[in-house]
């Protein structure tokens, strides 16, 4: 039960449930539905699936026309092809015509894997979250992924939600609450706050127990809506504790630690240090010894943390 | 559907009209595309006044038939045929691309009659083939109409949605190429010839037909058989003018994207006549 589990298998477990419940849920999609776990989907409700073959615009495209005839559409495919191929799509046909296109990535960051850099996604918070209308999301477990993707489905509206192909630790309760815009605390602490998403909240929970021996007390906080943010949580944070590490799977460059940059700079400044990849590509490795090699481990963010304590006023 | 066939020559002097109309509006704006919307007149008038089913008071009525233009720049035309069928008052279309008005610059779902954002060539095929699938899924009779430039099919996406639609069979989709020849740097033949084009369409798997694209018995003849067409999608290329009826502008790549000023506005009313 608290195997580690890729978060993708939580996105096609329970979309197959929530089609049982909305009739109105279809799936459009270009070839990768085996890898995103949509395929669970098509084996449970073939006449409501559509392959395009490997055509990510036209799957975007496709799924926007279909909602005007008043059907919810889940696309999938790998994070880099879809977000990066399909980008006008998101943008003119999703979200500029505000349509119930639901987007799920996975084979998102560094923890792909031996592909290599071309299906390492590090950009996707990124080009999503400065799209207006559609809400960007990243559970961190399994449990969590499961919520999330029936939250998506339950609002209407564009929606990204980006799962992993990694097994990731579970390390939310099946009784938490998930609310989009809604971060949660999993660690009280008063010293600093460490702030992440996905593969990442494992890596800052370690990190939180690593510093604790030091005497040093970390908050975590789990924000798996990176749009939109959930301010009230942050600025608090920003107050109580003086000090912030971000962390993700993500270019150091327009992500979740940018976007919480962006909004404490403005209401309430406090020193930040960002644990994330640093201007550069990925490349082949197993997960585990990619954080390592791009500097994304618990013992990092130790350090970050360190680092930040130093500059608080 | 078909309506009772309109009378050519009333439609004839509704065509004279409409492009007065487009050279006022992109007068006044200062801005616009006379060019591409000149040549696609009779078609799109072909459309309302013969072809489509649609209630202008209740736009977003189920029963409707759907126009997606996929060539989201050539609004003049556009706006001035939906006002002209009763869409909205055609004293609106003097705020055309102006701010605070619902007649953006390309084509927007405020305005009545509109089904879809474009503006960025080539998204309206995939987005109508899923309009068209989502009907058939629900068991209506919904026709749907994608109206496409011709330098626009130089964009892959075009031909992405095109084999998706014969794979699914969508026979309730026609696709309306307004072949006028010309983009924005020159002709498209110099620019990418998109040659063979109708036998593109059919090797993709389409019924394709080619027409005059200024002659409503063509077009109307077209759309008739497009009725007929069954398991396979329709594609109509219809050859045009870019910038039909204004002599001066008459295949000129100049009056793409040029509003004429008012010298050469009455230049071109004249013209006209």
């Amino acid at each position: 039960m608290n195997k580690p589990t890729p978060t993708r298998d939580g996105f096609g477990e329970e979309l197959v449930k929530i089609a049982k419940e909305n009739e109105k849920i279809l799936v459009v999609s270009a070839d990768l539905e085996d890898a995103t776990r949509a395929e669970y989907f098509k084996n449970a409700y073939p006449d409501r699936f559509f392959s395009v073959g490997i055509a990510e615009q036209d799957m975007v495209g496709m799924a926007s026309g279909l909602t005007l005839q008043g059907f919810q559409c889940f696309v999938n495919s790998f994070a880099v092809f879809l977000t990066n191929r399909a980008y006008d799509m998101l943008r003119m046909d999703v979200c500029y015509n505000n349509c119930d296109v639901k987007v799920v990535c996975s084979h998102a960051g560094v923890t792909v894997g031996p592909d290599g850099a071309s299906a390492q996604c590090l950009e996707d918070f990124a080009l999503m979250r400065v799209l207006p209308n559609i809400k960007v999301i990243c559970p961190c477990d399994v449990i969590e992924a499961r919520k999330a993707t029936r939250a998506i489905s339950l609002e209407k509206g564009p929606m990204y939600l980006r799962t992993s192909r990694a097994p990731l630790p579970i390390v939310t309760k099946e009784e938490d609450t998930f609310i989009i815009g809604k971060a949660n605390i999993l660690k009280e602490g008063s010293d600093v706050s460490i702030i992440a998403c996905g593969v990442m909240i494992s890596e800052a929970l370690s990190a939180a127990q690593k510093l604790q021996e030091q005497n040093i007390n970390a908050r975590v906080i789990n924000l798996h809506t990176i749009k939109p943010l959930d301010e009230k949580t942050l600025i608090q944070a920003a107050k109580e504790t003086g000090a912030i590490v971000t962390a993700e799977e993500h270019q150091i460059h327009g992500g979740m630690g940018s976007a919480i940059a962006e909004l404490l700079a403005q209401k309430y400044p406090v020193p930040i240090e960002m644990i994330a990849v640093k201007d550069s590509f990925g490349e082949s490795g197993t997960p585990e010894e990619l954080l390592k090699r791009y500097h994304l481990k618990d013992v990092d963010i130790v350090q970050a943390v360190k680092q930040v304590l130093s500059r608080k006023k | 559907m078909n309506k009772n066939k309109p009378d050519i020559t009333s439609l004839k002097k509704v065509a004279f009209q409409i492009r007065e109309t487009i050279l006022k509006m992109t007068n006044k704006a200062g801005s616009g595309h006379p060019g591409g919307s000149l040549s696609a007149v009779e078609i799109l008038i072909s459309l309302y006044a013969y072809k489509m089913k649609y209630d202008p008071k209740n736009p977003k009525w189920e029963g409707r038939d759907f126009l997606f233009i996929s060539k989201g720049h050539t609004t003049p035309v556009v706006y001035a045929v939906l006002a002209q069928y009763g869409f909205f008052g055609k004293e609106e279309l003097s705020t055309f691309r102006q701010l605070g008005s619902r007649l953006q610059g390309h084509v927007h779902q405020k305005v009545p009659g509109i089904e879809f954002n474009t503006g960025s060539l080539g998204h309206g095929l995939s987005v109508a083939n899923g309009a068209a699938l989502g009907a058939k899924l629900l068991k209506k009779d919904t026709k749907v109409f994608c109206l496409l430039g011709d330098g626009e099919l130089q964009e892959g996406s075009n031909w992405e949605a095109a084999m998706t639609a014969s794979h699914f069979k969508i026979d309730n989709i026609c696709a309306i190429v307004d072949y006028n020849k010309v983009q924005e740097n020159g002709p498209v033949e110099q620019i990418k010839s998109l040659e063979p084009l109708a036998k593109k369409w059919e090797s993709f798997g389409w019924k394709a037909v080619e027409v005059d694209g200024h002659n409503f018995d063509e077009i109307f003849k077209a759309l008739d058989d497009f009725d007929k067409c069954k398991d396979k999608p329709f594609v109509i290329i219809a050859h045009t003018i870019k910038g039909k009826g204004v002599s001066f502008m008459e295949g000129n790549r100049d009056w793409h994207g040029k509003a004429p000023n008012n010298e050469q506005l009455d230049k071109a009313l004249k013209d006209l006549k």
